[in-house]
């Protein structure tokens, strides 16, 4: 449900309307910034938005997004830890 | 692309399915006896199927694809309503691309505009209010699907057509919420679920205490997902983690995107132009407590019910579903697609009987489409 | 052969039903907008053709006939004429056949700017001197409005298949290895967003090109091709389950291997869509036999229509009439043919 995909807001469009313009990989479309404006619509220039049927639903949180991204990392620094282990006790056993 | 190519990294992919794997086993599931996890969101269980996730998690997993998928639980009635809408000269129907072939009972959307009807398809509700703008001796009326997600969308619609008088814009409003489904399937004394992925994009507008009663009341844990692969692995691994300490908390795998108390913005304009109705009927599922919303008074000009005397305004009124489909029981996890006897036979694609067939969402049409159903070995 | 305009009675700016009805009007029309197009001019009813390829002795005729509606008419990248000329072009190409002649007939709504065909006829005319077919006959129609949507066009392609030569589908054999000519998709993107009812924009062009050149180009460093196909209308997906089901092999394909450009991919995440599923009108799939691969993709590399070329896959023993894709996530699925056309989602 509720496909939705990250884009960057590049310019104002319509202030009165709230609307503005956002660039989805080069792909470019007025979006509705009505859920997503905090003070001045000015400063949404550059900020990452969900996109969902011509609405930009929520403000892409950079710092979270690192957040989410250094966990998957850090288990995988783990996972190679592991692996390695098991590679070192493989090569142990196999000597003669 | 920024925020999606990063969490579609098969390396990453091997280190969080590998703790996925250990997980299990320390629960003691397995292929016999496996854990039930239930992905709320059809948009989970598309990504689910695309990325071929089920065939790479351990087979101690599996999912159940549940009711998060708008399309497949719209009721006939709807359809039919909203085609007799359509037919009306003077309208242009408006709809999102997925509402298309769904089946009513007479025909669906594509039908009725192979027969005349102008039906047109939009990408957003502001499409439809420009059509509106443009063509003011006509009656634009935009068929309003989806959950929370897409229910500020169709509220910022109206109240800006409100705003611009424009009085030949109308709504028909078929959103429902998601938390109500899924206290009605934990009250099922047959349902028997391990844990849940709640849906990223619902919760980016409600935020997650919306599913506090998941954990506290049933003790089931739920993780908030994304939608990348790597998203759902991650959430997926965090509800077995729950599972497996014997903790049932809400967790937010998706906090980039979803803010604890959500969307302010969003909620008000839900709240000012919609109200719950009393139930709403959900395919499958039959009628279900205040899971509907509805277009308040103030707001009547826009409401395409009031303004064409149709659908609940008229008093409500059930179809039966068609004979032999086991969309309610696919839906409720009761049984996997392939077992309903309709499956690929009077079923398909290309003359889909129920709902679950129709929508890229619905679990049957992806089992058929990813080949869930006719290639048990991965490529 | 030129392209410019002659002088002669055809004053209206848009089309009329007179233009259909067998006088003088109709004649102005066809000589002063159609003729320009035509090789030679001053064309009869019926073409009469002479080549020497055809005197050789083993020698076959390809006989193709396509018909083209698009909206919009003109779209970056090209307009129905190109559309026309190339897909005619590409399924003789396909086939191992040398393009050669082209006959077009054109379907004309009531209203249709005569500016706007004019243009049509030209880029059809430079297509075809591009492409090295010539167009030696053709017919008009005028309906009323509302009977078409601006302008049909149907073609029907003659092409000679030099002696020895044979692509068929039915000679894949398993290891034999995919390759496309270029990015996939773009088409299909471009007239999406040409549409406006999406209110989407972007660079993207259509790929809209002839391959008579780029075939003969491969054929001639890999003289084993098996087959190839032109990936139009339901896309590579299409195109690749087409020849899974021919050669009654299976096909495994790389996602990660395939060329997409990111506005291309942007425009599917947005819509919901597969860039499997997305027309193409310039791009080819081959298989070859694995020991030519390489001579085949330097081959294709070496011409612009062919500059992207990649392997994306190869044909298997296993799952006949199958195509299946390894995901970029290290995961697989099967890769279906369509089922109806691809509609724009939010679910």
């Amino acid at each position: 449900m509720c496909l939705g995909i990250p884009g960057q807001i590049v310019a104002i469009t319509d202030a009165a309307r709230m609307m503005a313009l956002a660039d989805i990989s080069g792909v470019r479309r007025e979006v509705n910034v009505a859920c997503v404006i905090e003070d001045d619509i000015a400063a949404l220039i550059g900020a990452w938005v969900l996109i969902h049927v011509g609405f930009a639903m929520a403000r892409i949180d950079e710092d979270e997004a690192a957040k989410t991204l250094r966990a998957l990392h850090d288990l995988g620094e783990a996972q190679d830890e592991l692996d390695a282990m098991a590679e070192g006790r493989r090569a142990l056993e196999a000597q003669p | 692309m920024k925020h999606v190519t990063e969490f579609r990294d098969p390396v990453a992919a091997r280190a969080v399915l590998s703790r996925i794997a250990e997980t299990t086993e320390a629960i003691g599931a397995t292929r016999e006896k496996p854990l039930h996890i239930m992905e709320i969101c059809g948009g989970h269980t598309h990504a689910i199927f695309r990325y071929g996730l089920d065939k790479l998690v351990h087979d101690g997993i599996e999912f159940i694809h549940g009711p998060g998928c708008p399309v497949c639980v719209l009721p006939m009635a709807r359809v039919d309503e909203c085609v007799e809408i359509a037919e009306r000269p003077e309208v242009i129907m408006t709809t999102f691309g997925d509402a298309m072939r769904v089946p009513g009972t007479r025909k669906s959307l594509m039908q009725a505009k192979a027969a005349g009807a102008d039906i047109r398809m939009v990408y957003s509700p502001l499409d439809a209010l420009e059509l509106a703008r443009r063509n003011p001796g006509r009656e634009v009326v935009f068929f309003g699907l989806g959950f929370e997600t897409t229910t500020p969308s169709t509220a910022l619609a109206i109240q800006q057509a409100a705003r611009e008088g424009l009085a030949n814009f109308s709504v028909f409003c078929n959103h429902i919420t998601v938390p109500e489904p899924i206290r009605a399937l934990l009250d099922d004394p047959h349902m028997v679920l391990d844990g849940f992925i709640g849906p990223g994009h619902v919760s980016m507008v409600i935020g997650t205490h919306a599913y506090d009663f998941i954990a506290r009341d049933c003790g089931k844990p739920i993780v908030v997902a994304g939608f990348e692969p790597l998203d759902l692995l991650q959430a997926l691994l965090m509800v077995l983690e729950q599972i497996r300490d014997g903790r049932a908390a809400v967790e937010n795998q998706y906090a980039r995107v979803v803010p604890e108390h959500g969307n302010p913005a969003s909620l008000a304009a839900i709240a000012d132009v919609y109200e719950r109705r009393p139930s709403f009927e959900w395919r499958g599922l039959g009628e279900i407590d205040a899971s509907g919303l509805r277009i308040r008074p103030a707001y009547a000009a826009f409401d395409a019910e009031e303004k064409f005397g149709i659908g609940y305004a008229a008093g409500p009124r059930s179809v039966p579903e068609p004979e032999g489909c086991a969309c309610g029981q696919v839906m409720t996890g009761r049984i996997k697609p392939t077992a309903c006897p309709q499956f690929g036979t009077g079923c398909t694609p290309e003359m889909p009987l129920g709902a679950l067939m129709v929508s890229s969402e619905g679990a049957c049409a992806a089992y058929w489409q990813y080949g869930g159903a006719r290639a048990a070995e991965p490529a | 052969m030129t392209a410019a305009a002659r002088p002669g009675g055809l004053r209206d700016t848009r089309v009329t039903l007179s233009h259909g009805g067998g006088g003088r009007a109709m004649r102005d029309l066809i000589e002063t907008v159609f003729a320009a197009a035509f090789d030679p001019p001053g064309m009869e009813d019926q073409a009469r053709l002479t080549d020497a390829a055809l005197a050789e002795p083993g020698a076959r005729l390809a006989l193709t006939t396509d018909s083209f509606v698009v909206t919009p008419l003109e779209f970056p990248g090209g307009d129905i004429g190109t559309l026309a000329v190339c897909g005619t072009v590409n399924d003789l190409a396909v086939g191992g056949a040398l393009p050669r002649w082209l006959s077009a007939a054109f379907i004309i709504e009531e209203g249709t700017e005569i500016a706007l065909l004019r243009r049509i006829v030209a880029s059809m005319a430079a297509e075809a001197d591009r492409a090295g077919i010539r167009i030696v006959t053709g017919d008009t129609k005028v309906v009323g409005r509302g009977a078409a949507d601006g302008l049909f066009v149907t073609t029907t392609g003659v092409g000679v298949i030099p002696p020895g030569r044979n692509l068929e589908a039915a000679l894949i054999r398993p290891g034999d290895v995919a390759i496309v000519n270029g990015v996939l998709g773009d088409h299909g993107a471009t007239i999406l967003a040409a549409r406006g009812d999406l209110a989407l924009s972007s660079d993207i062009r259509s790929d809209c090109q002839a391959l008579g050149h780029l075939m003969e180009a491969a054929v001639a460093a890999a003289p084993d091709i098996r087959a190839a196909r032109d990936a139009t209308r339901g896309g590579l997906a299409s195109a690749l389950n087409e020849m899974a089901q021919a050669a009654g092999m299976g096909i495994e394909i790389d996602e990660a291997a395939l060329p997409l450009r990111p506005e291309v991919v942007g425009m599917c995440e947005i819509l919901g869509l597969d860039p499997l599923y997305l027309a193409n009108e310039g791009t080819l799939v081959l298989f070859v036999p694995e020991t030519q691969a390489d001579a085949a993709l330097a081959a294709l590399r070496a011409r612009p229509e062919g500059c992207g070329a990649v392997a994306i896959g190869r044909a298997v023993a296993d799952h006949p009439g199958q195509v299946r894709m390894r995901t970029a996530f290290g995961g697989a699925r099967i890769v279906d043919m369509l089922v109806g056309e691809q509609l724009p989602r939010i679910c």
